[in-house]
């Protein structure tokens, strides 16, 4: 699932990145969040958030060609994976992150903060389907 | 291992700058929980009787509760507490935002600070890395412009708490602020920061918090999101946030208007959460967690000032519009960012402020007295005296010390004035025909605060209503006597039940505003711990903790008793000067009886002592 934002709808509540990490690393660790939120305050009062987009910079950062497109979304193989972290590195929205193990992790297109996000702010880009 | 607790103790000693960080008890957890509960049992075992508030040896207590920082509506709650400046007993307060999870993500269920560093200060607590840095510069600096200062230095990742300048200067009722508007107001923890010379107290978290379950906590957790999707209350009351209670306050005649001497405000429909919307709104701002943000973010114009602003919430409508008459929302918002700038709480503030015009216009203050003439209503008026009182200056020397000793400082009658229980200022809600709410705040532990039972709704509806459907019924036609009967079990009732959530380390607007149910936390809190525990369980333990924080106050408080619950004279006396309730008061044989039935439900003797045998009841001995 590709994603797309409605950032005048997001209060901060961050229920997108809490679910993210249970989802993708089995843990309430929102500092692992594969996107974020950054709160504009106090002027002008309104929050940005960084999220991936499936730009594919990551594929054409890693050396090993170990990040693969399909259906648009760009997924890390790890059998290839060699922990250079280029691609950690590269992602011009910083939301890859390192994970305990030493291993680069991007979203997954899981969808959960679609489905959890209580204001419609994370959505999927349904017109993006199938496109890079 | 205590699942779903960070499972360690921050404790600094201010004075020496070294820290140690111990286990979160077992025992500590099973029989008091986490947030209130630790803070009450911290704050028992660790405060000698006789010490001065604003002194080194007082102990600040930050606690998140087992179910913060998880996957959960409103898992974004921290409690904060201390001997009170304010009351001289068991102060405590709670605050939304981002703080408490990630103060649990970077190790800790609890800070505790005792001593006292010896300049002004910034603790930073960076995961395992625990430092504090001199602030000088930041002396006298606005909460608000802190806090961006520090986010700015620090990183966005970092959590802040702030004090303003009134915390600085140690008024009684100064708060803790964080997040550009949230803060911990009550009962004067901040000035106990301040007596710390602690500005701000950063924290990033980077790790986890252990799961019994996690992949059913998740599952549980993401059912929770969808059950308060599926309330009526979800769409209906969100937009509001908690001002949407104003019109309904007015309709059933229970607003604190012109210092309390009536309860309805012809112009509350100027300062509603309508208005909030129409002349004010950016965004709506929630804390961590929060699937219903009542946080209403925007932007204030007045021929006084401009300001971004979080806010005004209901209270701060009530006692700064109400209680000082502030008629436009603009002004209500732009006198609540000079209390946040100043580090002030409104509810308090609003109260002194209104209080301070009300002996005005009385003539028990005069011109020369205060510095210049006030009046009601007067957004000029209430920025200059919210000044001088956090600078302590003039008469703000007086009135920052609160009400009760302002009153006893002025004489002239002006205690009848002063809107208080055990020297906290009343908040927003006039109970002359309200038994049941009068009680509530009569009994509260922390003196005259309605977070420990809002029992308005029952005096009104005789139902268990939540607040979604009390606006929507509406007053129901002209306001009759309400009787004091049933209201002492009520009362009970709520008072473990409200202050359970912030045991808990969670948000109640859920379940008080939009009717979510209880059965799901015993769910998902057995889910996230491995123990297995009722609603009814935990119910006992927020009893237990009752009990201990009245048998704190007996400790503490000199002669404490029966005289300290109950209300101003004005309530017991004095005819409400129009609106729903006009001509109504409360006789003081009512409450007479009302308390006498309280303290024997309690276990309490006749002057409102816990009894040897309940405490043991309740494994207090």
């Amino acid at each position: 699932m590709k994603l797309k934002v409605k950032e005048e709808r997001c209060s901060g509540c961050n229920v997108c990145r809490v679910v993210c990490t249970l989802q993708n690393f089995g843990a309430v660790q929102p500092s692992q969040a594969l996107l974020r939120i950054k709160g504009q305050f106090p002027d002008p009062g309104t929050y940005r958030i960084a999220f991936c987009t499936q730009c594919g910079d990551c594929a054409d950062a890693c050396p090993e060609g170990a990040i693969k497109e399909k259906n648009g979304e760009y997924n890390i193989d790890y059998d290839l994976c060699t922990q250079c972290l280029l691609c950690v590195d590269c992602c011009p929205f910083e939301v890859m992150v390192v994970t305990e193990a030493g291993y680069p992790a991007k979203c997954t297109g899981c969808g959960k903060c679609v489905k959890l996000c209580p204001r419609q702010v994370v959505l999927a880009d349904r017109d993006a389907r199938g496109s890079k | 291992m205590l699942y779903g607790y960070a499972g360690k103790i921050l404790k600094i000693d201010l004075s020496s700058g070294k820290h140690s960080i111990e286990n979160t008890p077992e025992k500590l957890a099973e029989e008091y929980l986490g947030g209130r509960g630790f803070v009450a049992r911290l704050l028992y075992d660790m405060i000698e009787p006789g010490i001065d508030p604003l002194g080194p040896k007082n102990v600040v207590v930050i606690a998140t509760g087992p179910l913060s920082g998880h996957l959960l509506p409103g898992s974004g709650k921290t409690h904060f507490g201390a001997l009170s400046p304010a009351t001289g007993g068991y102060g405590d307060s709670n605050m939304g935002g981002h703080f408490g999870p990630n103060l649990k993500y970077a190790g800790y269920d609890c800070l505790v600070l005792k001593g006292a560093a010896d300049r002004l200060s910034t603790l930073v607590i960076d995961n395992d890395k625990i430092e504090i840095f001199a602030e000088d510069k930041l002396q006298g600096r606005g909460a608000i412009e802190t806090e961006k200062e520090l986010k700015d230095r620090l990183g966005e990742e970092f959590q802040i708490l702030t004090i303003g300048p009134a915390g600085e200067n140690r008024v009684v009722y100064a708060c803790i602020s964080h997040d550009f508007g949230r803060q911990a107001g009550r009962t004067g923890v901040a000035a106990v920061l301040g007596s710390k010379n602690i500005k701000a107290i950063a924290v990033r978290g980077s790790g986890n918090i252990p799961i019994f379950d996690s992949k059913a906590a998740q599952k549980k957790g993401e059912e929770m999101y969808k059950v308060c999707f599926s309330k009526p209350g979800f769409k209906t009351w969100t937009p509001y946030g908690t001002a949407s209670i104003t019109g309904w306050a007015n309709e059933v005649g229970a607003f604190p208007t012109r210092n309390f001497q009536t309860s309805y405000a012809d112009f509350h429909h100027k300062i509603n959460g309508q208005a909030i919307i129409d002349r004010l709104l950016v965004t709506d701002k929630g804390c961590f967690g929060c699937p219903t943000p009542c946080g209403k973010y925007g932007h204030t114009k007045t021929a006084v000032g401009s300001a971004y602003v979080e806010g005004p919430e209901y209270e701060s409508i009530a006692t700064l519009g109400g209680s000082c008459c502030l008629e436009e929302i603009e002004e209500v918002a732009y006198a609540n960012y000079v209390c946040d700038q100043l580090g002030l709480d409104t509810i308090s503030a609003g109260v002194v402020v209104s209080f301070a015009m009300e002996c005005f216009e009385k003539g028990v203050l005069s011109a020369d007295d205060i510095g210049r003439e006030i009046s009601f209503g007067s957004l000029k008026d209430v920025v200059y005296l919210l000044e001088k009182i956090a600078a302590r200056e003039g008469i703000g020397a007086i009135l920052a010390d609160g009400v009760k000793p302002a009153a006893a400082a002025f004489g002239g009658g002006s205690e009848q004035y002063a809107i208080h229980v055990k020297g906290l200022e009343w908040s927003g809600y006039e109970c002359r025909n309200a038994p049941g709410m009068m009680l509530s705040y009569m009994t509260a532990d922390v003196g005259a605060h309605h977070n420990r039972s809002w029992a308005l709704g029952y005096d009104v509806s005789q139902s268990d209503a939540d607040v979604s459907e009390l606006i929507e019924a509406g007053a129901g036609g002209p306001m009759e006597v309400s009787s004091p009967d049933g209201k002492v079990d009520h009362v009970i009732s709520m008072q473990h039940s409200r202050p359970l959530y912030d045991t808990l380390g969670i948000c109640r607007l859920q379940t008080m505003e939009i009717g979510f149910e209880t059965f799901h936390y015993e769910e998902v809190f057995e889910l996230i711990t491995g123990r297995t525990i009722t609603w009814r369980e935990m119910l006992f333990i927020s009893e237990r903790i009752w009990q201990l924080t009245r048998q704190f106050n007996v400790k503490h408080i000199e002669g404490f008793g029966r005289s300290w619950d109950y209300p101003p004279e004005r309530f017991m006396k004095e005819p409400v000067a129009t609106g729903p309730n006009k001509g109504r008061f409360i006789e003081r044989n009512i409450l007479d009886n009302m308390l006498d039935e309280y303290y024997e439900k309690r276990g309490w003797d006749e002057n409102g002592t816990p009894k040897a045998e309940t405490l043991a009841y309740f494994g207090l001995t």
